[in-house]
C-alpha cells in the first residue's frame, strides 16, 4: 500500500509528453484523436487548456491523468514512463499523486459531503479520526464547513463542485486536473470555484491542468494551451503566474 | 486495513441503497427461513415418532384379528381370538408379556357429568405392556380379575371430564348400564398421534365381556417381548403358533394382523426422514433463487452505479478493491438474510410445532449451516457482478449515463 517509488533523476519535469498519440478504433473508423503531441508541464503551473470541439483535449486530460494510456509516443510522470504501467500501477499512482474534478461533479448520490470528501482517504488506508479531520479541514478549505452533512441533493452546483474540489485536494495531490470543472456552473459560481483553484495553485504550490472553453478565464492561468484536430496549435504565457 | 476499510465501504454504500438492500436480501430470507422451518419441522415429527413409540413401548406387539376370504370371494371378519389363545402363547413363547384386551365404547358419568370414552377389559399385565402407571390406588385383585367384579381404573381426562375437582377414588362410576367402583387413577401419558391415551376407563376382562359387549371375545392381544430386541422373534414366534391354532394351510394369508412396535418405529422414522430430506431439498431451491436473485440485483446495481465505480477508480481504487467491495456487499446482504431467515425460520417452526403439538427443536448445526451457505451465496452470485464492476475502464465508467 505505498506510493510507487519514485526516484526524480536530475529533478525530471512533473509531466512530459513526447509525440504522443492515441487512435480510437481501426481502419475506415480510425479516429486520431491525438496526433503527436509534445507538452512539457513543471509543477506549479495552472495550465488552462482550450480548443474547439473534438480537438482532443479531454483526451489529453484522460491521458495525463493516467485514466488511459497512449497509443504511441511516450507519457513520463516525475521521470517514471506511464506507458509501462498496468492497471493497478496507474491506480496507485492516481491515489497519491493526482486529483481530479470533473464536468459533472460526479459526486456519490445520498452521501454526505463529509463522506464524498474522506472517500480518497479511504482507498489510502487512513484511520477513520484522521480522515474525518482531514476532511473536514478540506471542506473548510473551499468554504462548505457548515455544509459537511448535507448531501449532493442538498447542495447547489457551485457547492457541489467545491465538494468536489475538497475531495480532490484533500489527499494534497501533486497536481489537479480538471476538465470544464465550471461547465455547468454560472458566471458568478464559475469565479469563485476559479477563485479557488488560483488559491490552490499559489498557496498550497498545487499544479493545476484545467480543460475550458470560456475564454473570459484565461486571466486565472499562468499558461495557455490550445489544441486543434490533436495537435497543441499555440502555447503561450497568461497573466495569472505567480 | 483494506479489508477493514473495504467493510466500512460496503456497508455505506449497502445503507445508501437501502430498500434495494432489504430486496435483494429477501430471497436468502426465505430460502434459509424455508430451510430452518422444513429441516426443525422434520426433525421435531421425527423425535414425536421415536418418543411417541417408546411411550408406548418399544417392545409392544398387537395381535389383532384380520380379514379372511369368505366364500364368493368377500371378505368377512376372521373369528376372534378366546382366552385359550391367551393361555397357548403365554405357554409356549418365551420371554413374554401377554395381556388381552376387549374394548367398548360407553357413556360414563358421574354426578351430573358425563362423558363418551372408550373402555378396556384386561388384566393387571396390561399396565405393564402398554407402560402405564397408577398414579393413585391400586390394581386389580385376582378375585376382581376372576369374578369380572364391576371396579375401575380411570385415565386422567376421564377424571377431569367425568369428575371436575372431585375426588374419583371410592365413587361409584355409571359405566352405560352398570355401575362400578372406581378403585384406581392411571398417571398423565398425553396424546399419540392425535390420540388422547388419557381418554380411557380400565376394568377387569371379564367385567367388560359380561356387562358391555356381552361376549367372550378378545379384540386384541398384548404382547410385551421382555428383553429389548427380541421383538422380532417374538413376532415370528406368534405368527407360526396362531396360524396352527387357527387352522391355517400353507396356501391361506394370516386372518389376524401382529403390529410391531419397533418395526413401526423403524419405519415411522425412515418416513420422516426422507420428509425430512425432501422439504429441505425443496427448501434449498428457494435458497439458490435467493441467491440468483442476490445476482440478479447486483449486476444492477452495478450498471446502476457505474459512474461511482468510475470516480472510485479516478480516486486510485484498484481492480481488486472494487471486487472486494461488491464482494463484501453481496456477502453482508445475504448473511444479513440469512441471520433474519434463521431467526424466521426458528419463530416460524415454534408456531407450527406449537400448533401440532410436537416438541420444539433447533438443530444448532443446521443454524451454523445456514450461515455459512448464505455466506457462500453471497460470494459465489456476488462475483460475477463484482468482476463486472472490477472491470469496468474508468473512463467509460466516467462517462456512462
Ligand atoms: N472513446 C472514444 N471512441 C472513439 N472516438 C473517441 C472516443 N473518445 C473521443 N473520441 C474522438 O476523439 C476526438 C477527440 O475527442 P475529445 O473528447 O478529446 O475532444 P474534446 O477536445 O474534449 O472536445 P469537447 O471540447 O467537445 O469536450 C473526437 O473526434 C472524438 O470523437
Ligand atoms: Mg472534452
Amino acid at each position: 500500500m505505498t506510493a510507487p517509488v519514485i526516484m526524480p533523476a536530475a529533478s525530471p519535469p512533473l509531466i512530459e509528453l513526447v509525440g504522443v498519440r492515441r487512435v480510437y478504433g481501426e481502419g475506415d473508423s480510425e479516429v486520431r484523436a491525438l496526433d503527436g503531441v509534445d507538452l512539457v508541464i513543471q509543477r506549479g503551473e495552472f495550465v488552462m487548456v482550450m480548443g474547439s470541439s473534438g480537438s482532443g483535449k479531454s483526451t489529453c486530460m484522460n491521458l495525463l491523468g493516467c485514466l488511459d494510456t497512449p497509443s504511441g509516443g511516450s507519457y513520463r510522470f516525475l521521470g517514471v514512463d506511464v506507458g509501462g504501467l498496468d492497471r493497478d500501477a496507474l491506480a496507485l499512482l492516481r491515489r497519491h499523486y493526482l486529483g481530479f474534478v470533473f464536468q459533472s461533479f460526479n459526486l456519490l448520490p445520498r452521501t454526505s459531503a463529509m463522506e464524498n470528501v474522506e472517500l480518497p482517504l479511504v482507498y489510502r488506508g487512513m484511520g477513520a479520526r484522521k480522515r474525518h479531520a482531514a476532511a473536514a479541514h478540506a471542506l473548510d478549505l473551499v468554504g462548505l464547513a457548515n455544509r459537511a452533512d448535507h448531501t449532493p441533493a442538498q447542495l447547489s452546483g457551485g457547492q457541489q463542485q467545491r465538494v468536489a474540489i475538497a475531495r480532490a485536494l484533500v489527499t494534497e495531490p501533486m497536481v489537479l486536473f480538471a476538465d470544464e470543472p465550471t461547465g455547468n456552473l454560472d458566471s458568478e459560481t464559475t469565479h469563485d470555484v476559479m477563485r479557488l483553484l488560483q488559491t490552490l495553485n499559489r498557496d498550497r504550490g498545487i499544479t493545476i491542468v484545467m480543460v475550458t472553453h470560456e475564454p473570459e478565464l484565461t486571466h486565472y492561468a499562468s499558461r495557455i494551451v490550445t489544441f486543434r484536430d490533436g495537435r497543441v496549435l499555440s502555447d503561450v504565457p497568461g497573466e495569472g503566474g505567480r | 486495513m483494506i479489508l477493514w476499510n473495504t467493510f466500512v465501504l460496503a456497508l455505506a454504500a449497502i445503507r445508501r441503497n437501502g430498500g434495494r438492500s432489504l430486496l435483494t436480501a429477501l430471497g436468502v430470507v426465505i430460502g434459509v427461513a424455508s430451510v430452518i422451518a422444513m429441516v426443525n419441522l422434520g426433525r421435531a415429527a421425527g423425535q414425536q415418532v421415536t418418543a411417541n413409540i417408546s411411550a408406548m413401548g418399544p417392545n409392544l406387539l398387537f395381535v389383532r384379528p384380520g380379514m379372511t376370504a369368505a366364500a364368493g370371494g368377500t371378505r368377512a371378519e376372521a373369528i376372534p381370538f378366546d382366552p385359550d389363545d391367551l393361555q397357548a402363547i403365554r405357554s409356549s413363547i418365551d420371554g413374554v408379556i401377554v395381556a388381552p384386551g376387549a374394548s367398548a365404547s360407553a357413556t360414563v358419568a358421574y354426578g351430573n357429568l358425563n362423558a363418551t370414552t372408550s373402555i378396556t377389559g384386561t388384566t393387571n399385565e396390561y399396565f405393564g405392556v402398554r407402560n402405564l402407571t397408577i398414579a393413585a390406588g391400586r390394581e386389580f385383585e385376582a378375585r376382581e380379575l376372576e369374578n369380572g367384579a364391576p371396579v375401575c381404573i380411570l385415565g386422567p381426562t376421564v377424571v377431569t371430564n367425568v369428575y371436575g375437582s372431585a375426588e374419583p377414588l371410592g365413587t361409584t362410576l355409571r359405566i352405560g348400564a352398570t355401575s362400578c367402583q372406581v378403585i384406581g387413577v392411571l398417571s398423565p401419558k398425553g396424546s399419540n398421534m392425535g390420540q388422547d391415551q388419557d381418554d380411557t376407563v380400565v376394568m377387569p376382562l371379564r367385567a367388560v365381556q359380561r356387562r358391555l359387549t356381552g361376549k367372550q371375545d378378545i379384540a386384541t392381544i398384548y404382547v410385551s417381548a421382555v428383553e429389548d430386541g427380541t421383538s422380532g422373534r417374538v413376532r415370528a414366534d406368534l405368527i407360526t403358533l396362531l396360524r396352527e391354532r387357527r387352522g391355517l394351510r400353507d396356501d391361506e394369508a394370516d386372518d389376524f394382523d401382529v403390529r410391531d412396535m419397533a418395526e413401526l418405529a423403524a419405519t415411522l422414522q425412515s418416513t420422516s426422514a426422507t420428509m425430512t430430506a425432501l422439504l429441505g431439498a425443496i427448501a434449498a431451491v428457494s435458497l439458490l433463487v435467493g441467491g440468483i436473485g442476490i445476482m440478479n440485483i447486483m449486476l444492477v446495481s452495478v450498471t446502476e452505479r457505474t459512474r461511482e465505480i468510475g470516480v472510485r477508480l479516478a480516486i486510485g481504487a484498484r481492480a481488486r478493491e472494487i471486487l472486494l467491495q461488491f464482494l463484501v456487499e453481496a456477502v453482508v446482504l445475504s448473511v444479513f438474510g440469512g441471520l433474519v431467515g434463521v431467526a424466521l425460520g426458528i419463530g416460524g417452526t415454534w408456531i407450527m410445532v406449537t400448533q401440532l403439538g410436537m416438541p420444539f427443536v433447533v438443530s444448532v448445526e443446521m443454524v451454523v449451516a445456514a450461515f455459512a451457505v448464505s455466506g457462500a451465496v453471497g460470494v459465489v452470485f456476488g462475483y460475477l457482478p463484482a468482476r463486472k464492476a472490477a472491470r469496468l475502464d474508468p473512463i467509460a465508467a466516467l462517462r456512462h449515463e
